[in-house]
Formats: structure tokens, C-alpha cells, sequence
């Protein structure tokens, strides 16, 4: 009989190897699910995760969806190995988009770099407030942080409804829900010309780095890391632990908000209902898949925008629905936590005793 | 009927699927199983029971294709957090996760069609008790089943030995291990139970309540619940009382536009108020902490491996 | 009609060569023993020789890797422990499984096959209760009960099912020594009906007391079986531990100086809706001696520790002054930094965080000794000071980035020790400092906190075992329902009279002359 026996030590080459083996688990999931619709696996693959990426044009697209998703991850991952779970990661993105909508449309007349400037601050303010409202419930009142930030999500997306059908709707728009389109320096530069990569796919590499030396060199890293793997170590050695819920909740919310500046300023140019597509939650699972590490954030995130890609691909070119991206996304994420098992465990075949 | 029949039996309706998938979360937590995935279970339910609600014309096939849909991705949560001991919030999200997009997914081809509307059924005599009669007695039969599960679970857990297992391995699978309880077994059959009743909750939505498919129409009721078994303090009793709150405040924006009180108050402002209720419960409740600590099952959400 | 005495009257236990692996540690190998029916059977050796696992396989919880077990002369294999009990074998665990928040009844029925009658079994609780002197209320919930009761409900709940077998796993430890009188005289009852009890222990006195044979565990494997009252207690702790113990050298405190820690009326509720509230605890403790603080467990002693760590805080803040500063709301981190050093009774997820190196768990409480540069961790000096903390105090361990969870629980115990002797406390708290640690790694800790005490530091430990505090402290108190009773110095007082305290009666005297001029 197979049985599970614990490892001595937990194993860290498993540790690494285990989102790999997630990776192939869902590749294997992708090509059943494509048989099954009655589709050739193989065709498939290739539209999914090779035809995204086939040219340059494609890889900056690819770069630039995953911006948002390093941003978002990064700040997450910063909490959640605090154990503050921070889900709501998606009303905070849109509200960080709100608020530099509202910034870019009030300086609508404005030409310099201020205005930017301002977007970039009032997008992570946004955000921050957003996640300070669980940050607060949760330190004064004890209340579960995970159904408080899921909820203001929610809220978040009937706020921007009313707005692009109310205050920030386009005068002249034909009575759509959304704005109108910001002025040139309300956008963010692109980095070259013939692609729509911009700067913020720089602040998300300096937002790796950054999170990089908090988490594994800063005191304040290591305590929270301390609080996500032993609350009670953490409380005997006087760690704050409301700093903690504070210091995880903000910097998801702070890193959201930007990203949701990031689209408003940058791809859309404007403010719809949609300012975001799931990537609050998509960057829940790069933080997982990622083992919360940003080296492992910038990898993740590129996987998962490739699935991103490849969803609006299958739609176009194999008439199925674009969220066969999130059927893969929620493969990923229970495959991996499946097979973090072995890190700590190993499969051992034991006969029963005689 | 009038308009305080007509709320009364909007609220009822509305909190039905709570009720249901509430108390299934609660016996998967009195076993000390934090399922966070129950809104991706009720859409997978939805979906499972829109679907052959659709081809085969009838809806118990179809509420019990959600029953099936929803049990299934609990099995999945089970063998992750039970069997691989998985983490239990983060399997739980990439279970919702993967149930909203896996529905969605399923879901494209249906988006279009319509079910026939399914009339209530009426209990004689007591539908004619005035005001309440109706909105109580002439109902969807969901609705009274949803009554019986609650004397069911009531019963089954304070006056039945499984009950009393079930409560005990909650508090102390440890204990529960030593005098010779299967604690994975039975924790794997609450969790089943839990996902099963998420199903039916979400194949109540779109067979007998919208009647139709849309993306993302369980619209976080899956996540209301769990905070609504929070709210009740693990006991079956609230989750009704709770439920019907919540049924109230979610008609209540029909009800204030469709009065003319001659307020102009924008409907995202009211669609909101669902998950602004959530949260203040949420706050009344946590805010005494001694409240929650004594009624939450204390392994709850807690990986265990019994030693061999 | 058969008869029993057919044929050789057959032992009611033989295990036979049980052998049982864990991944990393082999638990028990090759041990076989007898046990004859009324007979009391001692299995003893340290922590971690084996004894609670052995037991375990007999009652079915665990699975033995080779090996025979007989039950009354048939070959079994106990599957579970609802198979155990139907065979007749009963245990009360050391750590019990009870169910905090069901009733006794409710307890009781959950081990008991098929679907007992609630008030039925009451009043055979009862019944069973009164026979044996085991006083219990059936319908109390077991939080509320103390651990002497809840370990009469463990008994009792094996009464019930006629067992011919009852397995006893460290009884005592959580028992003043007159409540251990009295399940000796239970015990004696059982045995003389005919029940083989087997007596769990590491205490030799007691084994000596009770028990008519003994069987001696060492590393998983028997080095020996003995008549308990033929041998003298060194020549058993020989067998148990390979060599004589140990015993530190202890001289009396020097000079006692400035008062370090001072309780004043400290009351506070339990965080805990299951805690004890602690009742106006007052204390002084100076430098350069040890007070010891015995009692029963569940008596206070953990809200004493968390209030005087400062991991919970009280709304006095005069209640606690730490080295001349009033602490009572101070954070732990700033308790430190006055000068006091805490080591906790939980060594892993505590005072040490499992999945952590042991570098990473120096810095958990090492920081503010020049550690941070600028709020970033210097990396150089911390593992530094951890290289010193292993060698200074023996930590076995394959170096400073291992985890905290791959050293053994008397290796880890030296560390965070270390840690914190390493820091130079004005003023160090210590928990249940030998708590499940071998006999060698205890005598150790025990002399390193004496000679810290004549470098001068002020040292306050709790302690469940009463032969600890007898050993090093210099003055002892009790801690009873929450309550702390007046120091004594070692020298006028002995283990008789910390016992009666330990069930809270040192003002009982004065209460009975009270009445006696009413």
C-alpha cells in the first residue's frame, strides 16, 4: 500500500521542483480538457501557449500583461507571509484606477509631468485606502480580513459602474459607461515605439527588487515572515502583530492601486466598468505559484499572462470561451498546492505487517 | 398580495440559497474543514443544474446534477487539504478560482437560454393565514426543503451520536484519533455534505430563481454564506435567522425603486448593500472575540495527519 | 462448561519482539514483555525512550512494524481502539482525549460502543465513581473541571468498559502527591479485582511505591527487567539512563541585592475563555537568587508566564516592574531591552519558530544586540552569535542553518537557553526548563541557571516537577487557582508541605483558628 511518511527535513530541492510538477500537471489538464471538447491537444498547445509568443509584438504584449500581475503579487506576497490575507487585491486595484482617473480627468487641461506624478500617487493611495478598510476592521475589531477585502471588491466594481455611468462619463461619449480618453500626459511613455509596453513595466521590476531586500533583509521582513510561520514565536518575541496586518494589507493595496493606474494609463487610456480583467486574483496565484518569493513573482506572472494570451487566442482562433484562461489558472494553483506535499512528505510503499 | 407579502416572499426566496449552502458549510467546519471555495462550488452548481435543467426539462435532475457538481469540487478541496494536507485558505481560493472560470468556461453555450418558470407549491390551509400565509405556505419547494435540512442538521447535530462525533473530532481530531475515530474519513463525508449543499445552492439560483445562466450570477453569495456561518456562531438556528436578513437587504433595493419613495438613490448604491451588511455583521460579531472563540470549532481550518 | 483454569494459566499480555520505525528515529526495537493478570507493571525509562509509543501499539493507535502481541494467550492484531477496548485493554493518556466542550457524560459515551442512554450513563458514572473514589459530576462540562478530575473522567471511562487491561501513561505528572496517594489506592483496587495495570513513568520513587515489577526502556530497546522494591533508585536509574544521575552542585546564594522583579497585586482575567484568572499575585525577587514557583498545571501558570512576557498585557502597569520599570503595559520587545531574558514551555512555534534556521531563530529575540543595520538584518554577526550559543552550550545539531525542528526537544531547549542566557538578562524567566528533555541535557540546563544566578541575574522558574524546584531554587512558592502563595525558603519547608499548598490551602491554618475563636 502507498502511504505517505514525513520527511526528517523538509526537502528543499521539492520545494522548488513542486511548481514545476504543478506546471506539467496542468499542461496535462490542458490537453485533456482540449480532447475533450473535441479539439487536437496538440493544436491546442500551440494556439494556447506558443502562437501568444511567436513574435516580438507578442512578447511585449506578454510583458505587459504581466505587469500588473508583478505589481499585484509582490504586494500581496509581502502580507501573505505574514498570514495576512489580503484577497480583495481586485477592488483595490480598481479604486487605485479610479482615483487616477479622477486625477488624469481634473488635469485634463494640464501638459507637464506633474500630472503623472500625481496619477502614480493617487492610484497607490487609492489602493491603500481601499485595503485600509480591512486593515482596520481586522486590528480593531478582529474581523476576518478575507471576507472584508473579498466584499469591498464587490463594492469596488459597483462604484466604478456608477461613476462611468454617472460623474466620470464621457459628455460626449454617446451615453457609454466610460470616460473620456486622457490627454497625452496623462498617459504613461512607452518604452519603444510599435508595442504598447510602458514605464510601468519598469516600476513592477523596481517593485520586484524592492520587495526583494524587504522580505529576505530587512528586521521587519523577517518578522513578518516569523508571524506567517509561527504566530506564537512572533507574539514571544514582541512582534507587533497589528504592525504586520497593517504593513501587508497596504502594501497589497498600495501596489494594486498603482496597477490599476497602470491600465488606466497605460492600455485603456480611459476608465470603463473594466478596469480590470481577474488580475487581482490571477496575482493571488502567481503569489502562491511563486512560493511568495519576487525572484519566483517575476516567472509566475509571465506564465500567467502567457495564459492570459493564450485564453484570448483560443477564443479567436478555436471558437472557445476566453475563460478557459481561468480554468487553467485555478488548475495551476490546487495542482501546486496538491503537490506541495511532497516537500514535507514522501511516498513510501509499506506492506502491512504480517 | 400585498407589498409586505410580496418583501416577505422576495426575502424568503432570496435567502433560501443562503440557508442552504450556509448550513452545509457548517457541518464541513463543525468537522473543523474550512472550505473557502463555496462560491465556486454554487457556480459549478448553478451551471451543472441550469445545464441539465436545460436537456433533460427537469429541474430535480437538475438540482441534483448541481448536488453531484458541487460534491465533486469538494472532493477535489478534500483531497488536497485532507489527503496532500494542503493549505486550507489557499485551496479553498483556487477552488473558487477554478469553479467561477471552470462555470463561466461550461457555462458560454447556455448564456442565451431560458428555463420555464416553476411555480410554487401551495400548502393548504396554511397559505390562507393572512399576510404571512402566502409568502410562507405558497412557496418554492426548495424552500420548504431548505426548512426540513435545517431540522435535520438541528437534530443531527445536538441529538444524534454522528452529531456529537462530528462536534468532538471538530474540537480535538487529536482526541478524536486516540479513542479510535477515522477523523480523515469523516472529515472527508462533512466536506462532501458541505460542497453537495453548495451545489444545490447554486442550482436553486439558476433553476428556480433567475431561471437563467449568466457569468458570474452567484455574485458572492458563496462568500456571504461563510460569513454568515461566522455570523451565526456555528449554529444552525442563526443561519436561518441570518439568511433571511440578508434575503431582506438583497430585495430591498427591488422594493425602494419600484415604490417611487421618491428617492433617487443610484442602484449600484443598493446592489452594494448585500456586502456592506456583510461586513458590518462581520464587525458586530468579531468585535467580541470570546463569542466567536467559544463557538468556533477549534481545529478549524487546522491540517491533521493522524499518526500511523 | 469451560473452565478457566484449563490448561497453564496464560499471561494476559506478551508482546514479543515489537519493533516500530519512524522515519527519522526507531522508537521501539525488539521489545518484549509480560504482564500477568492483577499485576502491576512498571514500564520505565526517560522521555523519548519509547514508552508512550510501545503503549500506543498495544492500544491500537499506532501499528507496529514487527512483532507479535498476544492477549490472553491468542495471537491479535489490534486494529483500532474501539478493537483494544473490545478486547478488554483501556488507557488513560498522558495528554488526555478528552473534549473540552462536551459534557462528561458525552465524553464518556464517545468511547463507548454503540449508542449509550445519556442519563443512563450518568448514573453509571456515577455508580463507578462513588466504588472507586473518583468524585465527578457527569453533567459538568470538562472545561470547567480541574486535571485531576478530568483524568478521573480518563479512569472512569475506562471502568465502564470492564477492562482487564489498563494502560497508565505518565498518571502523576499532573497530580499533587496526595491526589497521587489516592489513585495509587484506585490502582491497588483495580489490581486486586484482577486488572493488570501497565504504569507508565519516569519516576522512580513512585515506582517503587506501586509497582510489583518493572520493565526498563532505553533508546526504544529493553536494558532489563527488575522487582521494583528489591532495588534501590540508583540502581534503576542506572538501567534507565546507562549511568548514574547526575546531580548539580548547589550552594547557597551569596548576597542577594536590588530587587529585579516585583509583582504588586497583579490581577488579571485569562484571555482564554477556558483560563484561570490570576488574584492578586504579589512577589519580589532579587538578584542573585532563584524562586521557584510549583503547582499543578492549568493553576494559573500560564497567565502568570504570558503576564510577566508581556505576550499579554495587564491595565496596571505598576503590577509588573521589571529591573525598576513599571512593565505591566510594556510589549514584550521592550521588556528585553530593560533587562529580562523568557524562556517558554512551548520550545517549537514559540521560543523557536519550526521551519526557521536556527541563525534566523538567534534573531528572533538576539536583535536589539547590535544586529540591525539600519533596519537590515546583519547577517554576519547574527550567525555569529548563534555558532557561539551551540558551542557554548553543547547543541547538538548539524550547524547553524539547520531548522529549529530537525534538533531533538533537549537540544532545542539549549539553544533558546542559550539565546537567552547569551544575552545577559538582569532578570530571567524560565518555564518548565527540563520539560521533556533526557536526563544529561537536564542536568545541564539545571547547573547552567545556578551558576548564572552567582553571576548575579535574578531568576524566576516554573516548574511542574517538584524534584526540579527542590533542586535548584533558593526559595519556593505555590501557584494554586490563580492565587500565589507566600515564598518560603527552601530550608523550612519540604515536598509534604509544598503538596498540601498545591491544592490551595497555606492559609488554612489561620482559617481554622479563625473558626476555633468563633
Amino acid at each position: 500500500m502507498l502511504r505517505l511518511e514525513r520527511r526528517p527535513e523538509a526537502s528543499h530541492l521539492m520545494s522548488y521542483a513542486s511548481p514545476l510538477i504543478a506546471i506539467g500537471l496542468m499542461l496535462v489538464g490542458g490537453l485533456l480538457l482540449f480532447t475533450l471538447l473535441g479539439k487536437n491537444p496538440l493544436e491546442g498547445f500551440k494556439v494556447f501557449f506558443i502562437n501568444p509568443i511567436s513574435d516580438w509584438y507578442g512578447v511585449s504584449e506578454l510583458l505587459l500583461k504581466a505587469t500588473p500581475l508583478m505589481l499585484i503579487a509582490v504586494g500581496l506576497a509581502v502580507g501573505f507571509r505574514a498570514n495576512v490575507w489580503n484577497i480583495g487585491a481586485e477592488g483595490q486595484l480598481i479604486v487605485g484606477g479610479i482615483t487616477a482617473s479622477a486625477v488624469a480627468l481634473y488635469f485634463q487641461e494640464s501638459e507637464g509631468v506633474h500630472v503623472l506624478i500625481l496619477m502614480v500617487l493617487a492610484g497607490g493611495l487609492g489602493g491603500m485606502l481601499w485595503a485600509a478598510i480591512p486593515a482596520f476592521l481586522k486590528t480593531r475589531f478582529n474581523t476576518n480580513e478575507i471576507l472584508v477585502s473579498l466584499m469591498l471588491v464587490y463594492v469596488a466594481q459597483l462604484l466604478v459602474s456608477w461613476l462611468v455611468h454617472g460623474p466620470m462619463m464621457d459628455p460626449d461619449g454617446f451615453n457609454f459607461p466610460q470616460s473620456r480618453m486622457f490627454e497625452d500626459s496623462a498617459l504613461l511613455p512607452l518604452l519603444s515605439e510599435g508595442n504598447r509596453l510602458n514605464l510601468a513595466f519598469i516600476f513592477a521590476l523596481a517593485a520586484l527588487l524592492v520587495g526583494y531586500v524587504f522580505m529576505y533583509r530587512s528586521f521587519t521582513g523577517f518578522q513578518m515572515q516569523v508571524a506567517g510561520f509561527a504566530k506564537n514565536a512572533a507574539r514571544y518575541a514582541g512582534f507587533s502583530a497589528k504592525r504586520m496586518v497593517w504593513i501587508g494589507l497596504l502594501s497589497g493595496g498600495a501596489m494594486a492601486g498603482l496597477a490599476g493606474m497602470a491600465e488606466v494609463a497605460g492600455p485603456m487610456g480611459q476608465i470603463t466598468e473594466h478596469v480590470s480583467s481577474n488580475y487581482g486574483f490571477a496575482a493571488i496565484i502567481v503569489a502562491f505559484v511563486a512560493r511568495l518569493n519576487p525572484v519566483g513573482i517575476f516567472f509566475a506572472s509571465l506564465l500567467m499572462a502567457l495564459l492570459y494570451l493564450g485564453g484570448e487566442q483560443a477564443q479567436q482562433y478555436m471558437n472557445l470561451p476566453s475563460s478557459i484562461s481561468n480554468v487553467f489558472q485555478g488548475m495551476l494553483l490546487l495542482f501546486l498546492l496538491g503537490s506541495d506535499v511532497f516537500i514535507n512528505y514522501r511516498l513510501r510503499w509499506k506492506e502491512a505487517v504480517a | 398580495m400585498d407589498t409586505l407579502s410580496a418583501i416577505l416572499f422576495a426575502t424568503i426566496v432570496a435567502g433560501t440559497p443562503l440557508i442552504i449552502v450556509a448550513l452545509g458549510q457548517l457541518i464541513a467546519e463543525k468537522s473543523g474543514v474550512l472550505n473557502l471555495g463555496a462560491e465556486g462550488m454554487m457556480a459549478m452548481g448553478a451551471i451543472a443544474g441550469f445545464a441539465i435543467t436545460h436537456h433533460s426539462g427537469s429541474p430535480w435532475l437538475g438540482v441534483l446534477a448541481g448536488m453531484a457538481a458541487g460534491a465533486l469540487m469538494s472532493f477535489l478541496f478534500a483531497i488536497v487539504v485532507l489527503t496532500l494536507m494542503g493549505n486550507q485558505v489557499a485551496t479553498g481560493l483556487a477552488l473558487s478560482i477554478l469553479g467561477v472560470g471552470l462555470s463561466a468556461f461550461i457555462g458560454k453555450p447556455y448564456e442565451s437560454e431560458i428555463l420555464p418558470t416553476i411555480g410554487p407549491i401551495r400548502i393548504p390551509l396554511l397559505a390562507d393565514i393572512p399576510i404571512i400565509g402566502d409568502p410562507l405556505f405558497n412557496q418554492q419547494a426548495l424552500v420548504y426543503l431548505s426548512w426540513l435540512l435545517f431540522a435535520a442538521i438541528a437534530w443531527f447535530l445536538y441529538r444524534s451520536r454522528p452529531g456529537l462525533v462530528l462536534r468532538a473530532l471538530g474540537e480535538s481530531p487529536t482526541s478524536a484519533h486516540s479513542i479510535g475515530y477515522p477523523v480523515i474519513r469523516i472529515r472527508y463525508l462533512a466536506t462532501l455534505f458541505g460542497g453537495a449543499m453548495a451545489g444545490v445552492g447554486g442550482a436553486f439560483l439558476s433553476v428556480f430563481y433567475t431561471p437563467l445562466w449568466v457569468e458570474g450570477m452567484v455574485a458572492g453569495r458563496g462568500w456571504i454564506a461563510i460569513a454568515l456561518v461566522v455570523f451565526a456562531t456555528w449554529r444552525p438556528l442563526r443561519v436561518i435567522v441570518g439568511a433571511y436578513l440578508f434575503g431582506g437587504v438583497m430585495v430591498a433595493q427591488l422594493f425602494v425603486q419600484g415604490s417611487g419613495l421618491g428617492v433617487n438613490i443610484p442602484s449600484q448604491f443598493l446592489s452594494a448593500l448585500p456586502y456592506l451588511a456583510t461586513i458590518i455583521v462581520l464587525v458586530i460579531i468579531s468585535r467580541d472575540q470570546n463569542t466567536v472563540r467559544l463557538n468556533a470549532p477549534v481545529s478549524l481550518g487546522q491540517p491533521y495527519r493522524p499518526e500511523a | 462448561m469451560t473452565s478457566a483454569t484449563d490448561g497453564a494459566p496464560a499471561f494476559r499480555l506478551e508482546l514479543e519482539g515489537i519493533t516500530k520505525i519512524y522515519p527519522s528515529v526507531i522508537a521501539n526495537e525488539d521489545v518484549s514483555l509480560k504482564v500477568e493478570q492483577g499485576e502491576i507493571h512498571a514500564v520505565l525509562g526517560e522521555n523519548g525512550a519509547g514508552k508512550s509509543t510501545l503503549m500506543k501499539m498495544i492500544y491500537g493507535v499506532a501499528k507496529p512494524d514487527a512483532g507479535q502481541m498476544k492477549w490472553e494467550g491468542e495471537l491479535v492484531h489490534v486494529e483500532n481502539p474501539a478493537h483494544a477496548r473490545s478486547l478488554g485493554i483501556g488507557m488513560v493518556f498522558q495528554h488526555f482525549s478528552l473534549f473540552e466542550t462536551l459534557n462528561v457524560v458525552e465524553n464518556v459515551a464517545l468511547a463507548l460502543p454503540g449508542n449509550p442512554e445519556l442519563a443512563q450513563l450518568a448514573a453509571q458514572i456515577t455508580e463507578v465513581s462513588n466504588r472507586y473514589g473518583l468524585p465527578v459530576d457527569p453533567e459538568r462540562l470538562v472545561h470547567a473541571l480541574s486535571v485531576g478530575e478530568r483524568q478521573r473522567v480518563e479512569i472512569i471511562r475506562c471502568l465502564l468498559q470492564n477492562p482487564r487491561l489498563l494502560i497508565m501513561d505518565e498518571p502523576t505528572s499532573v497530580l499533587t502527591p496526595q491526589a497521587v496517594r489516592k489513585l495509587f489506592d484506585t490502582l491497588r483496587q483495580l489490581a486486586a479485582e484482577g486488572c493488570s495495570i501497565l504504569y507508565i513513568s519516569h519516576k522512580l520513587d513512585e515506582i517503587q511505591e506501586l509497582c510489583h515489577v518493572a520493565t526498563v526502556l532505553r533508546d526504544g530497546k529493553v536494558t532489563g527487567d527488575c522487582i521494583p522494591s528489591q532495588e534501590t533508585p540508583q540502581s534503576m536509574a542506572s538501567l534507565m539512563i546507562g549511568k548514574e544521575l547526575p546531580v548539580p552542585e548547589h550552594d547557597a546564594p551569596s548576597e542577594l541585592r536590588e530587587v529585579r522583579l516585583k509583582l504588586n497585586r497583579l490581577s488579571k482575567p485569562s484571555e482564554d475563555p477556558f483560563g484561570t484568572e490570576l488574584r492578586n499575585i504579589e512577589f519580589e525577587l532579587r538578584s542573585g537568587e532563584i524562586l521557584g514557583i510549583a503547582g499543578v498545571s492549568g493553576n494559573g501558570q500560564q497567565e502568570l508566564l504570558y503576564a510577566l512576557s508581556g505576550e499579554e498585557l495587564v491595565s496596571d502597569p505598576d503590577s509588573v516592574v521589571i529591573c525598576g520599570h513599571p512593565s505591566g503595559c510594556d510589549m514584550p520587545d521592550r521588556r528585553r531591552r530593560n533587562g529580562m531574558g523568557f524562556v517558554p514551555e512551548e520550545r517549537l512555534g514559540r521560543g523557536a519558530v519550526p521551519r526557521m534556521s536556527l541563525t534566523e531563530n538567534a534573531l528572533l529575540t538576539a536583535h536589539p544586540a547590535d544586529m540591525l543595520n539600519h533596519g537590515m538584518i546583519r547577517f554576519d554577526r547574527i550567525s555569529a552569535f548563534a555558532r557561539n550559543c551551540i558551542d557554548d552550550f553543547n547543541v547538538k545539531c548539524g550547524g547553524e542553518e539547520h531548522a529549529a525542528n530537525s534538533l531533538s526537544g533537549g537540544n532545542l531547549q539549549k539553544f533558546i537557553m542559550g539565546r537567552e542566557i547569551l544575552l545577559a538578562p538582569k532578570l530571567l524567566v524560565v518555564a518548565q526548563p527540563t520539560w521533556g528533555v533526557d536526563v544529561g541535557a537536564a542536568a545541564f540546563i539545571r547547573q547552567r541557571l545556578i551558576d548564572l544566578r552567582d553571576e548575579g541575574t535574578a531568576i524566576l522558574v516554573i516548574s511542574e516537577e517538584l524534584e526540579e524546584l527542590f533542586e535548584v531554587s533558593d526559595r519556593i512558592a505555590v501557584i494554586a487557582d490563580g492565587r500565589l502563595s507566600p515564598a518560603k525558603q527552601l530550608a523550612d519547608t519540604d515536598i509534604d508541605e509544598i503538596g498540601v499548598w498545591m491544592s490551595g490551602m497555606w492559609d488554612q491554618p489561620a482559617t481554622a483558628e479563625l473558626d476555633a475563636h468563633a
